[in-house]
């Protein structure tokens, strides 16, 4: 099986795995990072999102063949100290309910503030559009994320 | 559909805030943050030795204080607000407390997430669990100092005497253990609560927001394999035999077996390997049962639609009296699909064998029911068989059925490996356990402008929902009233899905009183209070729901979301509903925009008693109003020939967050038992909907889902 040497979180790891198998199955499986979650395999939920270079990827459809030397940021390695401005106000809204898709959530939403730090609540929705969430905190997930907006 | 809240955090807070005084708790989210803004930290140190005080409390010799949480925690907040109980009659500092999910244990009484009960059920047994204990703790300061308990008091984890010493729970621990449980206990009045009904945040905010392993798809043990299921691919169906030879060619395959009669397990050493060699296997299957399709099912309801029953489940009255001598009669029929749960976190479970033992673990709302079946299946003893449920990626009724924890329990007890079973998303959507597809009769008689007859056939597969609640409303608020209950069977797996009984059936009837108001050129809010008065009147009927609460409620959404006060392009529904112990009145507001309707706004207004975690609370009736909302609109099961014509989410639209309106929650100041709130929200935004949509575009809607997603499914 081919080698490929990935670095995550600003750590180099070297796992030897299939091709095509994607991003998500060795983040879960292979290195046990298990913050992004598995929800639908065909990038339709949002809840396996990470960064690649800083940009949001499913990375359910990123075969780990495709990363080459990009970097992979997690929600493990979003804030080295776990108080990223998102983290934070996911605290102070008590975002959660059954807490399932809010890693994603939060990887979503931290991509779309490095690139714009002053959202309108259209450029919210149209960012956030991906991510489900089954048990309804959209509203909250929005007041976080406005919360944090500049 | 946007929601539109334009407010920057500090206006958002003190508009949250203005809501709040008078006859209301409202939601004070200003006082609320200062509870929830600052991250839990535990503020006694680790302590060396913990102490059982009971089942519930552990207090370690540094004042640290366990709570075990007894109930699953599928996004409902119990793990939390269960906990908050316990402290509160405890007098534990909140900081000082380590909430534990407790594994399946005798321990406990009713250890189930389903029907919004654990709050209502676990309320007493919560309470005396803290109770006891404190008084445990002041027994034993009593002993230390040699006064009588009676000049003792605990607060803020420390007893105190009368010459002003003070001994910490800490302290007191380890002989409080050993004393006698104390039977003479005095529980606080809602007016001394310092826990109760203050917002604390979440308990496991820091490990959800951080990635940490906490679902029981994060289950990692050491020689732990991963197990895909290849299930009958239509309901109806059973495996011949199959040929895995190129299946076991995958590098990373480890087994592959045939389970549970009629599946097939595929083992590998990661998810991937085995969802792709799954793939692989060429597997045979026959029909012995019909291959149902939605076509069918239509038609099949419809026939029931027009049966009476045997036994009516509730006849009062004559309603054909009723209707023959009535100025008009209206009938309509309200039609919704099977609906899959969808839980975010797809279905899955982990079991090994150790030493003849059978040690499971993941998400169950009901592991008691797990451990019966799994003993059967197993012939493991039950007492040799732990069930240890992990934090649930959503429940929604799914995981009251432990298909997938009973397969984990049996690939590992026949290979004796340390097994994950793991569904694809596309096993659970098609492969799950629906929310039954369901029709409504309802026929009214109007005679002299009043509701003279209500007669409501159900329709609906795998038994009736109506048959446990034929006494919530109309009944008692009309003279003359049958409900009709009807069923076929289907060999499609039904089941409960969030409020089951009235998920649709609300929208129905509340669709219907407000074309009752229309036919009567009643204001919807005067006809229903008028209808809760009726009742009122007449206490004797032998219905469930509370006149006057339901009146409070109604009364409260009306004034919040400015009832006959609405700009002339706003249009606003109303629904009331009784459900799951609960009162809730939810008024929507659609506008009309370039675009077509646009629902901005829900109002809800809630009783259900003492709200003991106001800021979750808040959570929960938002997110039962979206969940409603979603499905109302989108949710739509098909079937053809047995097969789920939608598998994953690409084929079956969720509600998402530009549809998502605005939503305000009132909670009614109570100092009555609370209730729960994982569902009453769901049931009456159905209805509120359709019925403000009627008033912006004219138009009544009969059929769920009110937007027609089939050209998704190509």
């Amino acid at each position: 099986m081919p080698k490929y040497t990935l670095n995550i979180n600003n750590r180099t790891h070297e796992v030897n795995v299939d091709k095509d198998m994607p991003l998500l199955w060795v983040l879960r499986d292979t290195l046990s990072m298990v913050g992004t979650k598995y929800g639908c395999g065909i990038a339709q939920c949002g809840a396996c999102t990470v960064h690649l270079n800083g940009s949001a990827m499913r990375s359910c459809s990123v075969p780990v063949s495709a990363i080459g030397d990009k970097k992979i940021t997690t929600i493990e390695g979003l804030d080295k100290d776990n108080k990223h401005p998102l983290q934070e106000a996911w605290r102070e809204f008590d975002v959660p309910q059954c807490g399932y898709c809010q890693a994603g959530q939060i990887m979503n939403a931290a991509a779309l503030l490095k690139n714009n730090k002053a959202p309108s609540d259209q450029d919210i929705d149209n960012a956030m559009a991906g991510n489900l969430c089954r048990c309804g905190t959209y509203t909250r997930i929005k007041a976080a994320i406005k919360s944090v907006a500049k | 559909m946007t929601k539109d809240i334009d407010l920057k955090r500090r206006s958002f807070l003190k508009l949250t805030s203005t809501m709040g005084g008078g006859l209301i708790l409202g939601f004070n989210l200003l006082s609320a943050c200062e509870d929830i803004a600052v991250e839990k930290i535990v503020s006694a140190a680790l302590p060396k030795d913990w102490f059982t005080i009971n089942t519930f409390i552990k207090i370690g010799e540094t004042g640290l204080v366990t709570i075990l949480s007894p109930n699953p925690e599928i996004g409902q907040n119990v793990k939390t607000s269960m906990p908050m109980i316990v402290a509160e009659e405890l007098d534990a500092r909140w900081e000082d407390v380590v909430v534990e999910q407790a594994p399946l244990s005798d321990g406990f009484t009713r250890q189930v997430a389903g029907g919004s009960q654990s709050i209502r059920k676990g309320w007493d047994s919560l309470r005396n669990a803290g109770a006891t204990a404190k008084q445990m703790l002041i027994n034993a300061a009593a002993k230390r100092w040699e006064v009588d308990a009676k000049t003792l008091t605990a607060t803020d984890g420390m007893i105190k005497n009368e010459n002003g010493n003070t001994l910490s729970y800490g302290e007191l621990a380890a002989e409080a253990a050993t004393l006698e449980v104390p039977t003479d206990i005095t529980l606080k009045a809602p007016s001394e609560y310092k826990i109760i009904g203050h917002s604390k945040v979440n308990v496991d905010i820091n490990n959800i927001i951080t990635g940490k392993p906490l679902f029981g798809i994060d289950t990692k043990e050491e020689g732990m394999v991963y197990a895909a299921s290849i299930r009958p691919p239509a309901f109806g169906m059973e495996l011949v035999n199959y040929d895995d030879s190129a299946a076991r060619e995958v590098d990373g395959v480890i087994d592959v077996i045939r389970y549970a009669d009629h599946k097939i397990a595929v083992l590998a050493n990661n998810t991937w390997v085995a969802f792709k060699a799954k793939a692989l296997v060429k597997a045979n299957w026959k029909a012995v049962g019909t291959l149902e399709s939605t076509s069918d099912h239509d038609a099949k309801l419809n026939a029931l639609l027009d049966k009476k029953s045997a036994e009516p489940r509730r006849n009062d009255g004559d309603v054909d009296k009723a209707f023959k001598v009535a100025d008009k009669v209206v009938e309509r029929v309200y039609e919704a699909p099977f609906l899959p749960h969808n839980c975010l976190e797809p279905m899955n479970f982990f079991a090994k064998m150790e030493g003849g033992k059978l040690i499971c673990k993941g998400p169950i709302q009901t592991p008691a029911w797990a451990q019966n079946r799994i003993a059967d299946i197993t012939k493991v003893p039950k007492e040799d068989i732990s069930i240890m449920m992990t934090r649930m990626g959503g429940g929604f009724g799914r995981r009251l059925y432990g298909d997938f924890s009973d397969e984990a329990a049996e690939i590992a007890h026949k290979t004796g490996k340390s097994i994950q079973l793991m569904f694809s998303r596309e096993d659970d959507m098609s492969s799950g356990t629906y929310r039954p597809a369901s029709k409504y009769k309802i026929k009214a008689a109007i005679k002299e402008g009043e509701i003279t007859a209500y007669h409501l056939t159900e329709a609906c597969f795998n038994g009736n929902m109506f048959d446990s609640i034929p006494n919530y409303f109309p009944a008692g608020s009309i003279e003359n009233m049958r409900v009709d209950t009807n069923t076929e069977k289907s060999n499609i797996t039904t089941g409960a899905w969030r409020a089951p009984y009235t998920n649709f059936l609300a929208y129905a009837e509340q669709s219907f009183f407000d074309e009752m108001a229309q036919e009567l050129a009643m204001d919807p809010v005067d006809l229903r209070i008028k209808l809760f008065e009726k009742a009122k009147a007449n206490q004797d009927a032998g219905y469930e729901y509370d006149p006057e609460r339901a009146i409070g409620v109604t009364k409260l959404a009306a004034e919040k979301a400015g009832w006959g006060k609405q700009g002339k392009d706003v249009h606003l529904g109303l629904s009331v509903y009784f459900s799951h112990n609960t009162h809730v009145a939810e008024v929507a507001e659609v506008q009309m925009t370039d675009d077509g309707p646009v629902i901005k706004k829900v109002t809800a207004a809630v009783d259900c008693g003492i709200v003991v975690n106001p800021y979750a609370a808040q959570n929960q009736v938002e997110g039962g109003i979206v969940d409603g909302i979603g499905h109302a609109m989108f949710g739509n099961f098909m079937l053809e020939n047995g097969k789920a014509k939608s598998k994953n989410f690409n084929s079956y639209r969720m509600i998402r967050m530009h549809e998502s309106p605005e939503i305000a929650v009132h909670f009614v100041k109570s100092e009555k038992s609370p209730t729960g709130l994982g569902e009453p929200s769901l049931p009456p935004v159905g209805g509120a909907i359709a019925n403000a949509l009627y008033k912006a575009t004219g138009k009544r809607l009969y059929k769920q889902p009110f937007v027609n997603e089939s050209e998704l499914l190509g």
